[in-house]
Parts: structure tokens; C-alpha cells; sequence
């Protein structure tokens, strides 16, 4: 079977399990909103610091709800080893972790497509100019987190204390990533915004990097 | 459930060591199952019966040793997958589909051609078609596992391992396994059975006994009794 | 043991090399000109990072290894370089801030080196969490080889988003560009420097790779204690 349908195949068995039980995307949509409001008591930004300030809430809060969500991925898999039925699967091991890339990939891009307009709001910094280019910055980021995020799950998945595991090892990996998307959602965020294309090169890079190396390590990432 | 025209596949263990954290799960294990062998497997609690069947089902790598199938030379590792079916300890299912959307998702997982009509007849054929619009998450404990035992056939499989199947199973529902295995080994597939129950035992070819890791005892009459240790040096 | 002696010599012959540096680099380099005797920090500070470098190199590189032909061996060598490149990793990272503090005014700065140095240091110390908390020790070590790859390879990735958002960092003293660069005396000393702490290096991750292999072995002979090997058929046999 192909790559493409088999991920196809998995993408669609993740949507529907999440589309019937809502777990995922219910509990990080909180978990951004708790987060948007707690900054904002923490705080208390006049207009000029949340200028300032804005771009690094935005991406700590998404890479916090995403490391949170992540975990979830293989555990899942776990309660009626599942996972054992998708590695006996004539499939490409790479098709079952990047179905599953691109699911927790579309559960977080919904979330920053619901949550981009309430932190313009709550700040009181418009976006409506910058939106498309905001969301591709969001998304590249957001895709590079969910590859390496949805890999360390995989390795996680049978650790001791993996819910704090999974942040431990994934932040300091993604920390390029967020340096790139804070700078580059800053100067989108500027009275006179712009879009450096050095940040636009390191999300890109980031992201065909890190899924080269997945899809050259899923085999060993989903063994027992 | 589908029955294919491919050649059964047999198994081979030529001094197999799987070690867990400080424990031995297999203790260089050697064993052949031939083709359309029917195997039961015995042995106490923690004997490395659940290893020996991941193995076979190539989900585990071994520490040491060597693990390969007889009847399915020069085909991919796909292929190969494609052709063995496991039913294990968990039921492989998930609890939040329907019966019917997790045969469909593996049957579309297995490319089969019609996928529809198979999920059909693996329901009917499980006593599940009344339910198979419930969550697999809603089911008993024995229709879940006529549901995993539906899975693991769906793609009609040459190398069938079970791991405890009469688990969960009333009388009805073992009585349905003992005609399913019948029906399988008529088929030619090769069966591994681990179990604690005689009824099953009773339609095996062969008893393989292990214990720590190793095979003990071994009544292979299709191989004129030989020790599994000889068969698989 | 012949490999034994030679191991030792080798020890000794460090250790004699780490005392002619500590000599050298207080006694024959010359004292640098506006930053006078803290300089001197310079030499095992930035020879440390550069075996931190080595090190985690050869981490990387074992882990490649262990991937490709599943031998034990290559753990061994990745954890083995990882923990030493670690330990120098914080002499860079400690020895910086007291240079820092005369030369700069502040203890810390968020500058690129630096703060490459901290991602670096938080990197392998995710390596070696993780480990510990994967108690299986075949997937212990595939999942710590895979998680060694994607910890080096975001090394570069680091670098250039470090480079770009802190670009008023302080020119490298080597290859900075024109004017930069090392008085040959001083050159000469930290070039020792560096030899010297590759030694160690080299002599510490051969210690902790035997280590290891101890463990690996005393951990199968305590499995084969509980199991002997020959004796099971005819014990499964009598019952």
C-alpha cells in the first residue's frame, strides 16, 4: 500500500476517534483560553508591552497546550495495544507516525485558528492585516512541533513518567522553532510589519529536517 | 472471514533470547512449526508464551537469536505481515469506533478488495452483526473478543496466533472458537495456540510445553516425536 | 592485562599533560592586555566547549551506530560520550559567567554562545533523564539513539536561530574576522589545552564505557543465575 493512502487511512481513524470523543481538541481549547487569561492577570499589559510581549505568549501557550495534547497520542494506543494491530498492518511503519503527525497537526491548527483572534482581542493588538501571513508563521511552527512532538510520544510512550518526560525533551529540541516563530510573529506584530525570510527559511527548514529524520526513524520509534 | 489460496507460513526459532529489564522472557528457544502445523502452547504464567507469539508476529525483535518464517521466502516484510494474524491478551480494537468501523479501518489498513462485503461477513460470521453499529468501548467482555478474533482473520491470514483466545468466552462463544480454529486448519492455515484450556489443547496437533523461557516437552507426532530442540538446533 | 597497563599509562600521561597545561597557561602564556589575569579562564573555557563538541559528536555518531547494527556496544559509546561531553558542557557553561562577570559586568547574558551552550546542556540532560526513565534496556537504547539523533541534529538549527536573533554578540576570537586572533604564544597554549582535554575526555568516556560494559555483564549473570541456561530443560523435565 501506498504511503500516502496508508497515512491517509490512520489520518482519518485519528480524526474520527477525536471527532467522537472531543478529548483533544476540548481540552487544549481550554487550556489556551486558562493560559490567554492567566497571562494577561500575570501581566497586565498596556497596549505597548503586548505588542511586545504578544508574540511569546502566543507560542509558549501553543507549545505548552501541544506537549500536553501530544502525550495523548500513543497512549491511546496503549489501552487495547492498538498499536501492536497497526504495526502488524502491511503499512510503511513512517505512514502510521505521519498519520498521526498530521491529525495532532490539525487539531493544533484549529486551535490557533479559534485562539489568534481572541489573543487580538484580549490584547487589544489587531492582527486583520497580517492574518494570512500570521497563520502560515503559525502553521510552519505549529507543523515542526507536531512532527517532533508526535516522535518523542512515540518514545515516551512506554517511559516512567512520561507526562513530564514529553516537555522536558521537546522544548529544549524545539527551542530554534520558537525562537523563529516569536521573532518572526514579532515583526508581523510591528506598526510596520514585515515577514523576515530567514525566520520563513528556519520554520521551513526546521520542519523538512526533522520529518526527514522521522521518516527515517519511525521503524525504530513504534518497535517494542 | 477470507480464505486466500496463499501458501501457510511456517515459523522457525533457532536459539531465540528476548530479555526484559532482569528477566529472561525466552531462554535461547529453539522451535519449527512447519507449515499448517496446529500448535498448542502450554506452560505455566510468565513461561514466554506471549513473547514466543509477539516474536512470531514479528512485533518484537529479539535480543538474540533468529526468528523467520518457512513458506513465504522472497516476500517483503509487508507481505509477510499481510499474511500473519494475531489475536493477543488486549483485543487490539478501539473502544471509541464501532465493530463496524474498526473491521472497516483495518480492512482498508489491509487493502482488501472488497472491503465492505468482508466486514460483513467477519460480523455475521462473529454473532456480531446485530451490534456492529455499538462502540467497541459498550461490548462484553466475550464480544469483544469475538470482535479482536474477527480482526485478526479479516485479511485471511496463513500464520494465525492466539494468545489465550477462549478468554472472556462463554460457552457459546468457545464453541464458535473451536470451529473457527476447525475451519482454519481445514484451510491449511498453521496455527499457534497458547492456552490453558484442554478443550482447545485437544484439537492441536501439538503440544509444545514451555517453561522459563525454554521449551520442556514437546509431542510433535508429525515429526515422529522429535525434540523441538533437535527440530530447531 | 596488556590493555590494562596501557590504559593506565595512558592516565598517567594525562594527568602529567593537564599539570603542563595548569603550568603553562599561568607561567608561559602572556598576560592579555585589557582583560589582564581573567583571560586566562579563556584557555580551559573554551577548550572544554570544544570537547563538549567532540564529545557529543561522537555520541551522535554512536548512535547512528547502535541504529544501524543493533549492537550494545554503541549505547555504550553514546552514553559514555554524552555523560562526559555533559560534564564538560558545564565547565564551559560555569567557567563563562566567571570570565564573564570582570569582563562584561554581569554574570549572565542571553549571547549567542551562551545561550547555544544552555540549549546544548538542556539537550543531553533530556538524553540522560530519558534513559533513566526507560527501564527496558534494548528499547532504552533504541529510543535514546533516536532521541541523541534529533538532539544533534538540532544543533545547527540552533545555531543559525541563535545567531539571528542575538546578532550583537561578541566576534569568536578564532576565525572572528579580520583583527581577531590569538598571540602565537597564547595560540600555542591553548592548542595544549585542547590536546590535554581530549585526553581526559578520551580517557573518562573509555572509563564509563566499561562501566557500562560491567553492568551489561553483571546484569546477564545475575539473568543467567536465576536461569542457568543448561540446567533448565532438566529441570522443566523432572516436574
Amino acid at each position: 500500500m501506498s504511503l500516502r493512502a496508508a497515512a491517509r487511512v490512520v489520518l482519518e481513524k485519528e480524526l474520527r476517534v477525536e471527532l467522537r470523543t472531543r478529548e483533544l481538541t476540548q481540552t487544549i481549547l481550554f487550556f489556551v483560553l486558562v493560559v490567554a487569561g492567566m497571562f494577561s492577570f500575570a501581566f497586565e499589559p498596556t497596549a505597548a508591552e503586548s505588542r511586545r510581549i504578544l508574540p511569546g505568549l502566543i507560542w509558549l501557550a501553543f507549545f505548552f497546550a501541544g506537549t500536553l495534547m501530544l502525550q495523548l497520542t500513543f497512549v491511546r494506543e496503549q489501552a487495547n495495544d492498538t498499536l501492536a494491530a497497526l504495526r502488524l498492518a502491511p503499512i510503511d511503519p513512517f505512514a502510521i507516525v505521519l498519520g498521526k503527525i498530521l491529525a495532532n497537526f490539525a487539531f493544533l491548527a484549529v486551535t490557533e485558528v479559534i485562539f489568534v483572534p481572541v489573543f487580538s482581542l484580549f490584547y487589544n493588538v489587531g492582527v486583520g492585516a497580517v492574518l494570512g501571513r500570521l497563520l502560515l508563521v503559525l502553521f510552519l511552527g505549529t507543523f515542526g512541533l507536531a512532527v517532533v512532538g508526535t516522535v518523542f510520544a512515540a518514545m515516551t510512550a512506554q517511559a516512567r513518567m512520561r507526562e513530564l518526560m514529553l516537555p522536558l525533551l521537546l522544548l529544549p529540541v524545539l527551542a530554534p522553532v520558537l525562537i523563529a516563530g516569536v521573532e518572526a510573529t514579532a515583526a508581523l506584530l510591528q506598526p510596520d510589519p514585515s515577514l523576515p525570510r530567514e525566520w520563513l527559511a528556519l520554520l521551513g527548514g526546521s520542519d523538512v529536517i526533522f520529518l526527514t529524520a522521522t521518516w527515517l526513524l519511525s521503524g525504530f520509534l513504534i518497535e517494542e | 472471514m477470507a480464505f486466500t489460496a496463499d501458501p501457510a507460513l511456517g515459523v522457525v526459532f533457532e536459539r531465540v533470547v528476548k530479555r526484559y529489564e532482569g528477566v529472561l522472557a525466552l531462554s535461547r528457544l529453539s522451535l519449527a512449526i512447519a507449515p499448517g502445523e496446529f500448535v498448542a502452547l502450554l506452560g505455566p504464567n510468565g513461561s514466554g508464551k506471549t513473547t514466543l507469539l509477539r516474536a512470531a508476529a514479528l512485533l518484537l525483535r529479539p535480543t538474540a537469536g533468529l526468528v523467520y518464517h518457512t513458506g513465504g521466502e522472497g516476500l517483503s516484510p509487508e507481505e509477510l505481515r499481510r499474511r500473519i494474524g494475531l489475536v493477543a491478551h488486549q483485543p487490539l480494537v478501539y473502544d471509541e469506533l464501532t465493530a463496524r468501523e474498526n473491521l472497516g479501518f483495518f480492512a482498508r489498513l489491509y487493502r482488501l478488495p472488497d472491503a465492505a462485503g468482508a466486514v460483513d461477513a467477519a460480523l455475521a460470521s462473529a454473532g456480531l452483526a446485530a451490534r456492529a453499529n455499538d462502540l467497541a468501548g459498550t461490548f462484553s467482555r466475550g464480544m469483544r473478543q469475538r470482535l479482536a478474533i474477527a480482526r485478526a482473520l479479516l485479511a485471511g491470514p496463513r500464520l494465525v496466533l492466539f494468545d489465550e483466545p477462549a478468554t472472556g468466552l462463554d460457552r457459546l462463544g468457545r464453541d464458535w472458537l473451536d470451529v473457527t480454529l476447525d475451519a482454519l486448519r481445514r484451510a491449511g492455515a498453521t496455527l499457534i495456540v497458547s492456552t490453558h484450556d484442554d478443550s482447545v489443547a485437544s484439537l492441536a496437533s501439538r503440544s509444545v510445553w514451555l517453561e522459563a523461557g525454554r521449551v520442556v516437552q514437546d509431542t510433535a507426532p508429525g515429526f515422529q516425536g522429535r525434540a523441538a530442540s533437535e527440530v530447531g538446533r | 592485562m596488556a590493555n590494562g597497563r596501557w590504559w593506565r599509562s595512558a592516565a598517567v600521561a594525562t594527568a602529567a599533560a593537564l599539570a603542563i597545561t595548569g603550568y603553562a597557561i599561568f607561567m608561559v602564556a602572556p598576560t592579555e592586555l585589557t582583560m589582564r589575569e581573567i583571560q586566562r579562564i579563556f584557555y580551559f573555557h573554551a577548550a572544554a566547549g570544544i570537547a563538549a563538541y567532540a564529545a557529543f559528536f561522537v555520541s551522535f555518531l554512536a548512535s547512528i551506530g547502535y541504529l544501524a547494527a543493533r549492537q550494545p556496544e554503541w549505547d555504550w559509546l553514546a552514553v559514555a560520550t554524552a555523560e562526559c561531553g555533559l560534564m564538560f558542557c558545564t565547565v564551559n557553561l560555569v567557567s563563562g559567567p566567571i570570565w564573564a562577570k570582570p569582563v562584561w559586568g554581569v554574570w549572565w547574558t542571553w549571547d549567542a554562545r551562551l545561550t547555544l551552550t544552555f540549549i546544548l546542556e538542556l539537550l543531553y540532560i533530556a538524553y540522560l533523564l530519558l534513559r533513566s526513565m526507560v527501564r527496558e534496556p534494548d528499547r532504552r537504547a533504541t529510543v535514546s539513539a533516536a532521541f541523541g539523533i534529533f538532539a544533534f541534529i538540532d544543533v545547527p538549527l540552533s545555531y543559525f536561530s541563535i545567531r539571528w536573533w542575538r546578532t550583537e554578540h561578541p566576534q569568536p576570537v578564532l576565525g572572528g574576522g579580520p583583527g581577531s586572533g590569538l598571540d602565537p604564544r597564547m595560540m600555542q597554549v591553548f592548542v595544549l589545552t585542547i590536546l590535554s582535554l581530549l585526553a581526559l575526555l578520551i580517557l573518562l568516556a573509555r572509563q564509563r564505557y566499561r562501566l557500562e560494559a560491567l553492568r551489561h555483564r553483571l546484569s546477564r549473570l545475575a539473568m543467567e543465575a536465576e536461569a542457568p541456561p543448561e540446567a533448565a530443560w532438566a529441570k522443566g523435565a523432572t516436574r
